[in-house]
């Protein structure tokens, strides 16, 4: 607790990443999941970076952090256009309601 | 860390804001404010980059996590709930197995932090990375660099495809 | 002891000629009809015959007391005992072959002509070659055990061809009994057997007797075994004693005496040729044979003798009686037949063995063609066999007369043919005996009786048949018809002549009147057409027999006339060489008037038989013999009908039997299969337990398991409910758990 160690951005970069996993298991919205990656992908950034800071790694650290928002900006996009889809087949973003794979 | 009690005390408030929003997120009822809690979520991490010295990307992610993806959640939530659903339209399914999956897994990932005798090499200036980002990312990383540049042009077409398809799925059968 | 390779064939043609008859007979005969059946089995006895005439030369010309042997294979050799399938010729069998081959020949070609017409001609050869095979087993095996084969074979035979015409009942019944009374006769002899073989096994270690390692049964070997168990005795009377009572019991049976020759004269349902070959010349004789084969056993037990001795006479003289009230030809000549064997058994009996064997020969002869000449007569009056019906047939058949005349002087005992040199022989022996019991002159009163009574129904069945006029009947199919009495014979009878289908009466009735039904002379009805003469087939047969009953004399001229052994005698030395010693009353020189004395006492009677007959029933004219019966109507009747014995044995044996046999078809229906229907609860009680098992334990098991299937199959639907937030949440779950198994059971740190 006196200086701030790696372990503290550590544990909270688990908490971030358990609470973006709670949020995509547990919700029913579709974007509610979309969030909860969101969450995720930040939690593991932000781990890059403490990494590559206290281990002394160099520029690769926060490299690999750039091209994570730059994916996860991606994925977005797609991923919202695949729920655009969904909305249109289902007429509902309720991912409980979308199970045609049952059985 | 020179001064001894501000920083980790600032590191605190910060993480501390950061994991309610991003609680807030994950309890909410109203996806509309999920995606608020969202913006402060992104905003506290952007200045957590800043307290690991890495700016560069704290900018970053405050332009393209809060002004890219955040708008485009917005616009989202706007397209696909009604408006007088919007209190209602979070509901959480079968809460049970989540939880737990996602408590246990956070023990054993703070178990693990806290437990590994991590080796700390930092020596504690604070300099811009810019530069050396830069020098990578024409240099060595430029493989990944152009990659990633054409990965974007993928995904601008397939998403204008996807949704062309989608929007022609409404067209009326006349045209 | 020479060997002889083909021996075994004499047996073995009419046993091939059987077989083939027997498989192809049927087919053979609806397309060609009878010839090939005819070929097949004349040849077959007539090569047989060729072969054991081979044989006898070879006899001939061996020295004295040579046996001709032939083991065909080896039947039974186990623990002590051997008998093979061996035939063997020495004196004694090989006059029987040659009697048995040659009579059974000359009576095939009688059947050929006799059974013309009959649906089962082939048939009929085929039983005539089977019996044959059988016959010739007896007289040629080697040892008891083939000789018993044979016994029990000519049996079934005769079974076989006294209800040859078995679609009438009277006819299977008649053959029913005599088979069954055979039987009985083979079970004494089976006991007879079995004492003989356990007596001479070795069971005597405390009388110092010695097992011998092999045992033989054959004729060969038995004397010496015999000789050296004369001295055992078994519950008082001597082994050997007990040993020539039985099979002297079963002689009984096969050669019709008292009490088991019952038999005999219902087996005249059977086709005549049947009657002559069966009942006159071979199976009745087959009695004798084995007697005189056993000589040295009957020899050593005077009780046994004595026993033959007497019962031969008994019925020597008790069926001759029964004769002289007989109406049915064939049945008087039946009951001359049992006379006639037990004058034989007088023969042996008294030790006299070349004598009985000699009027065995000679019966055979005369006895073969009166019967052949009464059915000759038969055919001729179209199966008409009652006497009173005929008169007058010598203007029609001479040379069945003529033969007919021949044999009734050879039976009678006359000098000129041979009956009067085997049985003057044997009475002779009878008085002159001095080894039995009994003194020898008692046995031969009662013969002498007999063989007068013997000349009286022959020739009365002679002048019935032959003299007086011919006349002819409207209806012969039925035999109510009383419109013609012959006041010659015994009325009274009549009230017993209903018709066939009266079971009680023992056969009397349907064997007189063979109905035409059996034979396809169904166009017969109304007038019948004058008796001719029969073709040559069936005349031819009975003149060679004719001939032979003369010639045959000249084997037994006695040793009065000549101071020579007879010729027979001197050829049958060897194999009763034993015989010599008995005892005698008058000694080799001596008696001889005595001898002239009965032999012209014999001679007188039979003339004084032959002279009553004539005036009693030439011409049929005399009232006398009407009148005699209604003298004596009860007594008629009583002999007129067998004594009753066959109604005697019927209430008394025969329902026994019966009754026995209904006790134990009660005591298994009742008993024994209630026994087995409680063992059938019991167990229908266990398959219902398993059944229950069944049904609610395995079946709820296998119902367990499919309904666990089931369960587990729609618990496992809940995994798959189509929505991510499951399946998310199951990945990582999975991850958890195998972060935890590294963790904490591999100690894989990261």
């Amino acid at each position: 607790m006196n200086s701030l160690g790696i372990t503290h951005f550590l544990v909270l970069s688990s908490l971030l990443f358990s609470i973006g996993l709670v949020c995509a298991l547990t919700r029913k919205n579709a974007l509610s999941i979309l969030i909860g990656i969101e969450l995720i992908l930040n939690a593991a950034g932000l781990n890059f970076v403490a990494f590559s800071r206290y281990g002394n790694f160099g520029i690769e650290g926060p490299v690999f952090t750039l091209f994570i928002i730059v994916l996860a900006a991606a994925e977005a996009v797609v991923a919202l256009a695949m729920i655009f889809t969904l909305q249109k087949k289902y007429k509902t973003v309720d991912v409980d309601r979308t199970d045609s794979l049952r059985g | 860390m020179n001064n001894s009690i501000l920083v980790p005390l600032l590191f605190y408030i910060v993480a501390g804001l950061t994991l309610s929003f991003a609680l807030f997120a994950t309890l909410s009822k109203n996806i509309v404010r999920a995606v608020f809690s969202l913006l402060g979520t992104f905003v506290g991490v952007a200045i957590l980059y800043g307290m690991l010295s890495a700016e560069f990307i704290a900018v970053i992610q405050i332009l393209v996590y809060v002004g890219g993806i955040l708008v485009l959640m917005l616009f989202a939530v706007m397209l696909t709930s009604h408006i007088e659903n919007a209190p209602n339209s979070n509901r959480s399914g079968s809460r049970f197995l989540g939880f737990s999956a996602g408590s246990i897994l956070a023990c054993i990932l703070i178990i693990l932090m806290i437990q590994t005798p991590w080796r700390s090499l930092w020596t504690g200036n604070f300099e811009p990375i810019t530069r050396q980002l830069g020098q990578y990312l024409l240099n060595r990383g430029i493989l990944p660099f152009e990659i990633l540049s054409i990965l974007l042009l993928a995904v601008l077409i397939g998403t204008v495809v996807v949704a062309r398809t989608a929007l022609q799925q409404n067209r009326p059968p006349h045209e | 002891m020479k060997e002889l390779s083909y021996l075994w064939l004499i047996p073995f043609f009419p046993a091939l000629g059987c077989f083939i008859n027997a498989v192809t007979g049927r087919r053979l005969f609806n397309r060609y009809g009878e010839l090939p059946s005819k070929i097949i089995a004349l040849t077959a006895s007539w090569l047989s015959f060729g072969v054991a005439l081979t044989a006898f030369i070879t006899l001939l010309k061996s020295p004295s007391g040579t046996l001709l042997y032939n083991k065909a294979w080896t039947w039974i050799q186990v623990g002590h005992l051997e008998a093979n399938f061996a035939f063997a010729i020495d004196a004694l069998s090989g006059m029987m072959v040659l009697i048995v081959t040659f009579v059974g020949s000359l009576i095939h070609i009688y059947a050929t002509g006799y059974m013309k017409g009959d649906p089962g001609f082939w048939r009929f050869l085929c039983y005539l070659n089977g019996f044959l095979f059988a016959m010739l087993l007896l007289v040629l095996g080697d040892n008891l055990l083939l000789m018993f084969v044979g016994w029990e074979g000519v049996g079934v035979c005769s079974y076989l061809l006294i209800g040859f015409w078995y679609q009438e009942l009277a006819n299977a019944r008649a053959g029913m009994k005599a088979f069954l009374v055979n039987r009985v006769g083979d079970f004494a002899f089976l006991i007879g057997f079995f004492i003989l073989f356990w007596g001479l096994g070795g069971n005597w270690d405390h009388q110092g007797y010695q097992i011998q390692n092999v045992f033989s049964l054959t004729f060969r070997e038995l004397p010496q075994l015999v000789a050296a168990a004369s001295d055992k005795t078994l519950w008082g009377l001597p082994l050997l004693t007990w040993v020539a009572l039985f099979f002297f019991l079963g002689a009984t049976g096969k050669s019709a005496q008292i009490p088991l020759y019952v038999w005999l004269p219902d087996a005249m349902a059977g086709p005549t040729p049947v009657s002559a070959l069966i009942h006159a010349a071979t199976m009745v004789t087959a009695g004798v044979y084995m007697i005189a084969r056993l000589n040295f056993i009957y020899i050593q037990s005077p009780l046994a003798m004595t026993v033959v001795a007497c019962v031969g006479a008994l019925t020597a003289l008790f069926a001759a009686t029964i004769g002289c009230t007989q109406h049915d030809i064939k049945k008087v000549l039946a009951y001359s037949t049992v006379s006639q064997l037990g004058f034989m058994f007088i023969g042996v009996g008294v030790g006299a063995f070349w004598a009985g064997t000699y009027h065995l020969l000679t019966h055979a002869l005369f006895k073969a063609c009166l019967f052949l000449g009464a059915g000759s007569v038969i055919m001729a009056m179209h199966h008409e066999q009652d006497m009173r019906k005929m008169g007058g047939l010598s203007r029609f058949m001479p040379r069945t007369r003529w033969t007919y005349f021949i044999a009734c002087l050879a039976i009678t005992g006359f000098p000129v043919a041979s009956g009067f040199y085997s049985k003057d022989e044997i009475l002779w022996q009878a008085f002159n005996s001095h080894a039995l019991l009994i003194p020898g002159y008692l046995i031969w009163a009662v013969g002498f009786l007999a063989a007068g009574l013997t000349s009286f129904y022959m020739w009365r069945s002679y002048f019935l048949t032959f003299t007086g006029t011919y006349e002819t009947h409207t209806d012969h199919s039925t035999n109510h018809h009383s419109s013609h009495h012959t006041p010659s014979l015994k009325d009274d009878e009549h009230q017993h002549t209903t018709q066939n289908n009266d079971v009680s009466s023992h056969n009397n009735n349907a064997s007189s009147h063979q109905t035409a039904s059996s034979l396809n002379h169904a166009h017969h009805s109304g007038q019948h057409a004058t008796p001719h003469e029969q073709p040559l087939a069936i005349t031819g047969v009975l003149i060679v027999l004719a001939i032979l009953a003369v010639l045959v004399s000249f084997l037994g001229i006695p040793k009065l006339w000549t101071h020579h052994d007879p010729i027979l005698k001197h050829y049958l030395a060897p194999v009763f060489a034993q015989a010599e010693h008995l005892p005698k009353l008058f000694g080799p020189h001596e008696g001889h008037g005595v001898e002239w004395l009965l032999m012209s006492l014999s001679v007188m009677w039979a003339g004084m038989g032959c002279a009553l007959a004539w005036w009693m029933y030439r011409g049929r004219k005399n009232p006398f013999p009407a009148q005699l019966v209604a003298r004596f109507p009860r007594l008629n009747k009583i002999i007129f009908n067998k004594y009753y014995i066959d109604e005697f044995y019927k209430a008394t044996l025969v329902r026994a039997f019966m009754g026995i046999s209904q006790f134990n078809n009660w005591f298994d229906k009742n008993v024994v299969d209630f026994v087995v229907l409680q063992f059938a609860a019991v167990i229908r009680f266990f398959a219902w337990i398993e059944g229950m098992i069944d049904k609610h334990i395995i079946d709820a098991c296998v119902n367990f398991i499919a309904h666990l299937t089931d369960s587990l199959g729609k618990a496992s639907q809940k995994l798959q409910n189509g929505q991510l937030s499951l399946y998310f949440a199951s990945l990582i779950a999975g991850c958890i758990c195998l972060a935890l198994f590294l963790f904490y059971f591999m100690n894989i740190y990261p």
